[in-house]
């Protein structure tokens, strides 16, 4: 690529503050990577707290920039530009990142690189991986999911992506109903691995349909039906019908994907790419069932298949500072007018449509 | 604020639930709020989805309206009214509802509120409070709410049965 460059990143429009430092040479790397979550506050809430407050975005940030700093051995002034997620997300977060980066662009005179938090996600397969264009992209995660090709740093067209819950969501919601510990992921998928996916056939909606939408919510409703008619039959749920239902449950999500992403790989092959690959991030990726079924579907079209290091598939902001280094060796640098985007999608081209047919893009 | 019983419908299918989407989207307008109650699976999200998709068609709009359980509050517009869809169930409490402005929206916006029992005192006054609950394969809703929403709901026989 061209010249080196160091970006600090700084991310914080979901639940988590986060700030890193990357530096693209030949071979990117990441400097540093701080993030601060609410991982602790998880398990007497049953789900994760979000961070509501701006100010108190503000306070973490100033300490996880500082770190990520400390960590990469580097001073805010050996920094050539500054990434900042400017959406989506929650508002108060996004807010005190711009104004964070904002502050630091304006007291050393660094370019802003303002990012789509859905676009760092998107591009860290080529951080990781250098994965070349065009690449198939699904991200799949606690908020998100949609099936992405991957043209540019900003070029984005999205195939298609779930019409209600989230997978993430539906793993969280399972966990739920089900008693069983936030988050949902990986205990979900720890009760599976005892139960048989046999015993409770639950629905695969739109998989009949053509195209790779897809729909999560009507699983969430026959999982709480099924657990209503036991508990009414027997008086509670065995453990036994605790982990049948986790694996029906994540067999239903495993093949909704498994299916919808042969289609999405169908229709990205037609572009004839040199170097075929289907790349998935976010944390749903570190579901070991979902994982083997992708691998297996870009296996069967030729394509290689490339997941990211977790830490780099959920929140962080290493992706940020890479997505950054990247829109500024296209020579796409924001000013002080960067406006956090509360709904920002990635793909504005391709026109949502009411029915069956393709969706716009979402969040 | 206790308000009895307005009125009560069952729906069989989650078309009917969709029915009842495109009445309210007919009749709700800036200033309403909807408490919808129910627990997960309950319908909540379903039935505010076909409200914002209906109000949307009108305007010649049309959007995905993802679940706002992450992102709490997604807003919408339609035509000259704005749409706030909240899920209030990852909020800690009314003190963290302010941040997110939901207090704004009240009274000017159409404002469809999940887990509103995190609003606590701060619920407006002359909201709509529409209860869901699972039953066998259908759902039983119920309305409550102060005096004009007796009025409001009158036309609502031609959604459903009452139950």
């Amino acid at each position: 690529m061209s010249r080196t460059l160091t970006l600090l990143g700084i991310e914080s429009s979901c639940d988590d503050t986060a700030a890193a430092v990357v530096r693209a040479t030949g071979d990117p790397k990441i400097l540093s990577s701080v993030v601060i979550g609410q991982t602790a506050l998880h398990g007497s809430y049953g789900g994760v707290v979000p961070e509501i407050a701006a100010r108190a975005h503000a306070e973490k940030l100033d300490d996880c920039v500082s770190e990520a700093l400390d960590r990469a051995g580097l001073a805010l002034g050996q920094m050539d530009g500054i990434a900042v997620t400017a959406g989506p997300g929650l508002i108060g977060g996004v807010l005190s990142g711009v104004m964070c980066a904002k502050g630091l662009a304006a007291a050393t005179g660094l370019p802003l690189v303002g990012v789509n938090h859905l676009a760092g996600h998107a591009l860290t397969p080529r951080l990781t991986d250098d994965l070349p264009y065009p690449y198939l992209m699904l991200l799949v995660s606690g908020g998100h999911c949609q099936f992405l090709i991957v043209e540019g740093a900003d070029r984005f067209r999205r195939l298609g992506g779930t019409i209600d819950d989230a997978p993430g969501e539906a793993f969280d919601k399972t966990a739920r109903l089900l008693g069983l510990p936030q988050p949902g992921g990986p205990s979900v998928q720890a009760a599976a691995a005892e139960g048989d996916p046999g015993r409770f056939r639950f629905p695969r909606p739109l998989l009949d349909r053509p195209g790779s939408d897809m729909s999560f919510s009507g699983l969430k409703t026959a999982l709480l039906r099924e657990r209503d008619a036991l508990v009414a039959a027997q008086g509670g749920l065995y453990e036994r019908d605790r982990a049948d239902m986790c694996a029906g449950f994540q067999r239903a999500v495993t093949e909704v994907l498994a299916e919808k992403t042969r289609r999405a790989l169908a229709e990205y092959l037609c572009l004839a790419p040199r170097h075929p690959a289907l790349a998935v991030a976010g944390g749903v990726a570190a579901n070991s069932s979902i994982r083997a079924a992708l691998d297996a579907v870009a296996q069967w079209a030729g394509a290689a298949f490339v997941a990211p290091p977790l830490a780099l598939c959920t929140d962080n902001a290493a992706m940020i500072a890479w997505a950054g280094i990247e829109r500024m060796q296209i020579g796409l640098v924001d000013d002080m007018t960067l406006a956090a985007r509360p709904r920002w999608p990635l793909d504005n081209g391709s026109a949502p449509m009411l029915g069956g047919g393709k969706r716009g893009a979402k969040a | 604020m206790q308000h009895d019983v307005l009125k009560r419908l069952f729906l069989t299918t989650p078309e009917d639930t969709d029915r009842l989407g495109h009445w309210f989207a007919r009749t709700l307008r800036g200033g309403d709020t909807l408490l919808l109650e129910g627990g997960i699976g309950a319908g909540k999200t379903h039935l505010a989805r076909a409200m914002i998709q209906a109000m949307q068609a009108r305007h010649g709009r049309a959007e995905d309206v993802p679940s706002p359980t992450f992102t709490l509050v997604q807003t919408y517009e339609a035509g000259p009214d704005e749409i706030w869809h909240a899920d209030l169930y990852r909020v800690g409490g009314p003190d963290e509802v302010i941040e997110l402005g939901l207090h704004d929206a009240f009274g000017t916006a159409i404002c469809l509120v999940e887990w509103p029992d995190r609003l606590g005192a701060d619920a407006p006054e002359a909201a709509l409070k529409v209860r869901l609950t699972p039953d066998a394969e259908g759902r039983r809703v119920e309305f409550f709410g102060a005096a004009p929403w007796a009025d409001r709901l009158a036309s609502l026989a031609e959604v459903a049965a009452d139950a």
